[in-house]
Formats: structure tokens, sequence, C-alpha cells
């Protein structure tokens, strides 16, 4: 990398928040807006930018929009801490930094004339979104799309509307699940893997992938692979706590990965080993 | 029109079973319908049937002291509901609840039980189906309890 390249890399361009929406009670999607007025970045689906709460911090975030959409860039963030709830306080009008995008993407190359399973779970529906937009905006270069997406509750899942409407899509498949339902939820109940039963998946001729909390990707992966999906047709996302975002400051090694550079979208494959290892 | 013996032959639980073992079972089995909220078993009553959903969804729910029942799982088309009929004391520990109108096969645990007694080939075969059944919903048990998608972990 050139010294030319490594500043720009890590210098942030102002953008301007356009609006903020509430998807669920802690969990807000945010649309910015180059300062500038030129068009915003193109992006791969599962990259994510670095996003500066200008004398708060600064966040690695995924994009969670449109891949086609210039003129704007949507993160969806769950506000847990200082630096989030800063982040999803922002008003319309207010500053933000944004560096990237950085990282590697999902595997929609490789998903090309395959069947496509999503497996979400809670905010890591976000990361997987622009996957599902792209399939849907691509829809004749794809086989059956398979949306599994499992949430604590029914108050805690996101894009209620656009599930409904992926739901109705041809050729696709949208199952939700929560861990704990009121009486008045007429949906599933149960984890994420229960979902596997009613997808009727085609295993041999199908990409995988999956995002959500490490357990719950451990727990998808092992049982793709029971059902019959090769290892490396299995994706995952990964995330550690990141820094510089270009594999220079050594926050997120994972093993001999740096999850910001060479993640975070990961064959389950290459990282297996490293998931089954102990505290790592 | 579907037999009986026919859809417990194509159920994938059953799936594999001898010939011979799914007559055994068809001699014990009947249809059932349950309207949408209407109760299919409750907690504590005897336990003498196990369904095979066919069409529908149930709803296992816990009874919680000054709160409305607590969902914990829902089962669908192909899955199996109960297996209190199979081991003593032979109550049911949960209530379920049908979702939406479903239908099922209902197996009567009684007939089942002694035929098993009178035939230890089938018995395995029960057991070992219904071992798998239960190792399935015990590991999403410790995953749903580990909640994982709590901000709190």
């Amino acid at each position: 990398m050139t010294i030319t390249t490594t500043i720009e890399t890590m210098t942030s361009q102002p953008y301007l928040v356009r609006s903020v929406d509430k998807e669920t009670p802690d969990t807000f999607t945010l649309t910015l807006k180059p300062e500038s007025g030129a068009n915003g970045t193109l992006f791969q689906p599962g990259q994510f930018s670095m996003l500066w709460v200008f004398g708060v911090g600064e966040l690695p975030i995924s994009i969670s929009g449109q891949p086609f959409q210039m003129d704007c860039l949507v993160y969806t963030v769950r506000s847990v801490g200082q630096a989030t709830h800063a982040l999803v306080s922002r008003k319309a009008g207010d500053g933000i930094g944004v560096r990237g995008p950085f990282g590697t993407g999902w595997p929609i190359d490789k998903a090309r004339g395959r069947d496509v399973i999503i497996v979400a779970g809670g905010i890591g529906l976000a990361p997987l979104r622009p996957v599902i937009y792209h399939v849907l905006g691509n829809r004749k270069q794809y086989g059956r799309l398979v949306v599994l997406y499992g949430s604590r509750s029914p108050r805690d899942l996101l894009y209620r509307k656009e599930l409904s409407s992926w739901a109705r899509q041809p050729d696709t498949h949208v199952l939700v699940t929560v861990d704990y339902g009121g009486l008045s939820w007429r949906g599933h109940v149960g984890v994420v893997t229960t979902l596997f039963k009613y997808a009727r998946l085609q295993p041999e001729k199908s990409v995988a992938m999956v995002c959500g909390p490490e357990i719950m990707m451990r727990f998808v992966a092992r049982e793709l692979e029971m059902l019959g999906l090769k290892r490396d047709d299995v994706y995952i996302s990964m995330e550690r706590n990141m820094k510089c975002a270009v594999g220079f400051c050594g926050h997120c090694q994972y093993g001999p990965h740096f999850i910001c550079k060479d993640g975070p979208i990961f064959p389950y494959e290459q990282l297996r080993p490293l998931l089954e290892k102990y505290e790592l | 029109m579907e037999t009986l013996e026919r859809i417990i032959a194509e159920h994938p639980f059953f799936s594999g079973l001898d010939y011979g073992f799914v007559n055994l079972m068809v001699s014990c089995a009947s249809n059932v319908r349950f309207k949408g909220g209407s109760y299919i078993l409750k907690e504590g009553d005897p336990a003498n049937t196990f369904y095979l959903v066919r069409a529908g969804k149930v709803a296992v729910e816990v009874l919680a002291p000054q709160h409305k029942p607590i969902i914990v799982s829902t089962l669908g088309v192909g899955e199996i509901l109960g297996w209190s009929w199979l081991l003593p004391p032979f109550q049911w520990k949960f209530h379920a609840r049908a979702v939406e109108d479903t239908r099922a096969v209902a197996l009567d645990g009684k007939c089942l039980r002694s035929k098993c007694e009178e035939n230890h080939d089938l018995g395995y075969e029960i057991l070992k189906r219904f071992a798998q059944i239960m190792e399935q919903r015990l590991e999403a048990t410790r995953l749903q309890l580990l909640d994982v998608y709590s901000v709190k972990r």
C-alpha cells in the first residue's frame, strides 16, 4: 500500500445525516449523503465503513443500503454504548465523518446461478440486506432466495415491512422466528436453526451467507453442513474491535487474519478451526 | 384421498420404517382437527397421545405466575407434538395450543406402548426416532437459553 492510499483511507470524508429512522426500540437506520453533494461511494454487499461521530469516537458499521443507490449511504446501528448512542442521536443535517468502504464482500459472484440462503440473527440482517437487494435486483441471475431470520422477540425484528414485501417476490422464501413470542405473535417461536426444516433447501446448488452472534453462526454453519452444504459454500461475517480498518493496527487480529482487511466476510471452511478455539 | 397408512409411511419422522411396523402404527392412528385457538393438550393431564402435524401450527406454552402463558416453541407441518406418552408418569409437561386451524394424525400412546412392549424391535425404532427429536429440541433450547441477541451477554 502506498503512502498516498494510506492517507486516503485514513481520512474521513464529510457526510451529512439525511434521516434517522427507528427500526426497533434500540436500533436505528441512518441515511447519510456526501456534504459536497457529489455521489456517494460504491460498495460491495458486506463491506463496512468507519463512521466518526465528532468528539465521541469512530465505529465500524456495515453498510445496509442498496448497493446501486449512489446518492447516499445507509447504516443500521444498534445503540449499545456511548459511541453508538451518540451516532443514533444525530439529527438530520448533522455532520458525520465516513471512511471506507472496507473489507471483503459477500460472495455474490460465486452465488450466481445458484440458490442463495441468507441466515441472519438479530442485527445480523443489516449487513445481509444489500445481498437481498442485489439478488432481487438481478433476479434472473440467481436461483431461489431463502431468507431465514431469527430475532430475540417480535419487537426486535428489523425491516418488518421489507420482510413482508420480500416474501411476496417470486422464487423467494422468507421465514422469521423469534426466541420469545407473546401470545399475540402468530409466527414461529424457536431459534433460527429450527427454520431449516421448513425451507426445502437444495444444498448441492446453494450458497449460504450467515450473519449474527458468533455462537449462532457456529450452530447454523454446523446445521447447514449436516444438511449437505459444503463448508466452502457457507460464508460468515465476523466482528472484532476494529480501529484502523486497513490491517495496520492489529486490534481486530483473529488468529492469522485481520478481520477488517481479510474479512469481515470469510468462508466458514477458513475460520472453522478458530471458531472452535477456547476464548479466542 | 390419502390413507393413514400412506400419511404415516411418508412422514419424515417414520422415514425408512419397516412396512410391517407402519401397519402396526396405523392400527393406533386417527385423523384429528383443531380449531385455531383451541388447546390440544394441557399440563398435568394424562399423556396418552402424540401427534404428527399435517397442516397448521401449534404453540407449546408454559404457564407463568401472574403472566400470560409464554410460548417456548412452535411446531409446524411435518413435526411431532408430544413425547410424554412415552415415559412415566405419562403426564403432559406443557400446554399445546393450535395457533391456527390445524390438522394432525393422532397416535394412541397407550396402544403404541403395549405394541412396543410386545415387540421390542418396534420399541427400539420408536425410541431411536424420539431420541433424535429430543436431542434436536434440547440443542435448540440450549441455544435459546443463551439469549444470544441480548445486549447484556
